[in-house]
């Protein structure tokens, strides 16, 4: 594997699996992915929608709604304690302490009739020894720590009086509030004004700098991975098909599907450029995951697929120095698309 | 929120003039009065001696004239006299009030102790056999008519103790209050319990998907904490509403549970008294009942804020 287990490792996944029991059939919604974070950095998880980043979070956050979905290989290790092996109880005492998550929509994730202080407070004192008075103090101090205003008065305030920045903001304090050693966060700013979506990923880093805190960045847009990770992994029906330094995958991916992404990114159009040029996108639709090709998931939209790759899927393999891809033409590929 | 609270009252008095206007005009409908039930069952009529009692009652004003000798009277706290006792009707209905009102209210707090909690755990528990099975006692439950539930309930007690619960106005022994008040009580009060597990059921099953419940999950609240401190308390709203519901319609259930159990309260004694159209307990004990019903509204109205805050009541 590419990450040696080192001091410095918060997370280490292994061979994770996560599968899903519906109607339609089983279906693998994650499928043996392994990575890891160390402290203080940010590794981010890329792919379209229902590509299985979100469930790899809540796997790791052993959060995945079952009935109808279960983990059911691979190992996830936090601080070296293997997190599958624990009880739920135990895992409880994790949660929100050691990892914390955030969400995507910050307008539906906090609970509507409490307010903001004590639903920060709650965090406080289900992991810390604490007073209703200590804790309290605490929760005003991780609002001016996430830079709201007035955190005292905004404390007292519920969440429908805050805006979607702020109420993301919020979250964001509630995370942090035990200084967690690894923070998952799933499309922190897909949900926000642009404008606000720079300032919320600038604190989210910033602090991660500050408290040293592991990161799992999960999103779909490049352009955050580009700003905010140190390591990028990519993801494709379940499966991870490319891992790589962010300088790396963005000077030469080696996974069409990476280069795929990156060619339909919207690039500014400088002055006196053509602006009529058309976006690239990648032909044909992610396969249902009831219903995988025997080879390659990404063969039958790849345009550089061969029969092979329809027929056998390609192992990861190490093309570069610590670059990670599961595709047979990998080294075919060079520089960016 | 003050201003409201105004408007709200004001809009109580309309209400309750509008009540008192109907019910007064439907008594005057329904056929015969007290007057034609007495001559009918002493079969000789002298229209004279007939004349004579209506003029003495009143019955013999015009119908205008009858309605504000009536509300005259009430603003002024004289309810009048009972046709059939002859005695002032605040001092018949009065002394009633109580036994009525404790067995509503223990009724009320039977169907919300058992029901909300039930709810929660039928929801949580979805799709199991527990969830099944109070699924189909809560049908059920609103499937049983209360007097028939009630009855059921005395023959079972004397085939197993050989006697039923007597009412008693002072009971000497906790075993004989709870016979006496509880289970009159709960025969009434199963039908609201089962409409109350199954609101509290699916409200819940509601609340339950949303974000901020795996935000809660998320930080490492246990199950208890996440059902109860924060998706009961965003799924009561639907379950307020139909508790205060019930609070009205209680009183429909409370008449035949308390013929019944042969209890002497207020909606007994309602039935009696429009049995002989003893108009002045009739109309007195109807506008009681709004009065309560348009107060129990007006408190689930107050809960909302109080438990919702985004519910705010500006002008």
């Amino acid at each position: 594997m590419m990450e040696a287990k080192t001091e410095d490792t918060v997370l280490d996944v292994r061979n994770l699996q996560t599968v899903f029991f519906t109607n339609s059939g089983l279906f693998r919604a994650v499928d043996d992915v392994s990575f890891s974070v160390r402290r203080g950095e940010t590794l981010a998880i890329v792919g379209e929608s229902g590509c299985g980043k979100s469930v790899t979070a809540l796997s790791v956050m052993r959060l995945v709604p079952d009935p109808p979905g279960r983990v059911v290989g691979g190992s996830v290790t936090l601080e070296g304690t293997d997190l599958l092996s624990l009880d739920e109880a135990e895992m409880r005492d994790i949660r929100g302490n050691r990892i914390s998550m955030i969400f995507q929509e910050p307008m539906t994730s906090l609970n509507p009739v409490m307010r903001i202080g004590d639903q920060i407070t709650e965090v406080l004192r289900l992991h810390q020894e604490m007073t209703a008075k200590e804790a309290w103090a605490k929760a005003v101090e991780m609002l001016r720590l996430v830079r709201i205003p007035e955190p005292q008065r905004r404390a007292h305030e519920y969440p429908h009086q805050l805006s979607g920045g702020m109420r993301q903001r919020a979250m964001i304090a509630m995370a942090l509030a035990c200084r967690p050693a690894l923070l998952i966060a799933d499309e922190p700013t897909t949900a926000l004004d642009v404008t606000i979506q720079a300032q919320i990923l600038a604190l989210i880093v910033d602090l991660q700098k500050t408290l040293g805190t592991g990161l799992i960045l999960i999103t779909h847009d490049l352009g955050v991975v580009a700003q905010t990770a140190q390591r990028v992994i990519v993801m494709y029906a379940g499966k991870k098909v490319e891992e790589a330094t962010v300088e790396d995958l963005f000077a030469n991916p080696k996974h069409p599907y990476t280069r795929g992404l990156m060619a339909s990114m919207p690039a500014v159009i400088s002055f006196g450029a053509k602006t009529d040029a058309r976006l690239n996108e990648i032909p044909g639709m992610v396969p249902s995951l009831t219903n995988l090709p025997p080879g390659c998931a990404f063969a039958p939209r790849c345009r550089l697929a061969i029969d092979r790759c329809r027929a056998e899927y390609p192992p990861l393999q190490e093309v570069d120095a610590h670059h990670l891809a599961a595709c047979w033409r990998a080294t075919e590929l060079q520089g960016a698309p | 929120m003050f201003a409201y609270i105004v408007r709200r009252l004001a809009l109580m008095l309309v209400t309750l003039f509008g009540i008192s206007v109907i019910i007064f005009v439907l008594l005057r409908v329904v056929p015969g009065n007290i007057v034609d039930i007495l001559f009918d069952a002493a079969g000789f009529v002298d229209p004279t001696d007939k004349a004579n009692l209506e003029k003495e009652l009143g019955l013999n004003l015009p119908i205008y004239q009858q309605y504000l000798n009536w509300i005259g009277g009430l603003l002024h706290g004289d309810l009048g006299y009972s046709y059939v006792s002859e005695k002032p009707a605040l001092q018949e209905i009065l002394p009633r009030i109580p036994i009525t009102a404790r067995l509503a209210a223990l009724a009320l707090l039977f169907s919300a102790s058992i029901g909300i909690p039930l709810g929660v755990l039928s929801a949580v528990h979805q799709g199991s056999r527990l969830d099944y099975t109070l699924r189909v006692v809560s049908l059920s439950g609103l499937s049983l008519p209360s007097f028939w539930l009630g009855l059921l309930i005395l023959m079972a007690s004397v085939s197993m103790f050989g006697s039923m619960p007597i009412y008693n106005p002072n009971p000497k022994t906790w075993t004989e209050a709870f016979a006496i008040y509880a289970v009159p009580a709960m025969a009434v009060g199963f039908r609201s319990a089962a409409l109350t597990m199954r609101i509290t059921r699916s409200s819940m099953l509601e609340i339950l998907r949303q974000d901020y419940i795996r935000t809660a999950r998320a930080k490492g609240a246990s199950e208890a904490s996440v059902n109860y401190r924060h998706a009961l308390k965003n799924a009561i709203l639907p379950v307020i509403t139909v508790i205060g519901i019930e609070a009205a319609f209680l009183i429909g259930g409370l008449i035949v549970t308390e013929t019944v159990f042969n209890i002497p309260g207020v909606a007994r004694f309602l039935v009696e008294a429009l049995r002989w159209r003893d108009y002045p307990i009739v109309q007195n004990l109807v506008m009681l009942i709004a009065v309560v019903v348009v107060v129990a509204n007006f408190t689930v109205d107050m809960l909302y804020a109080a438990i919702d805050p985004r519910i705010r009541y500006g002008d």
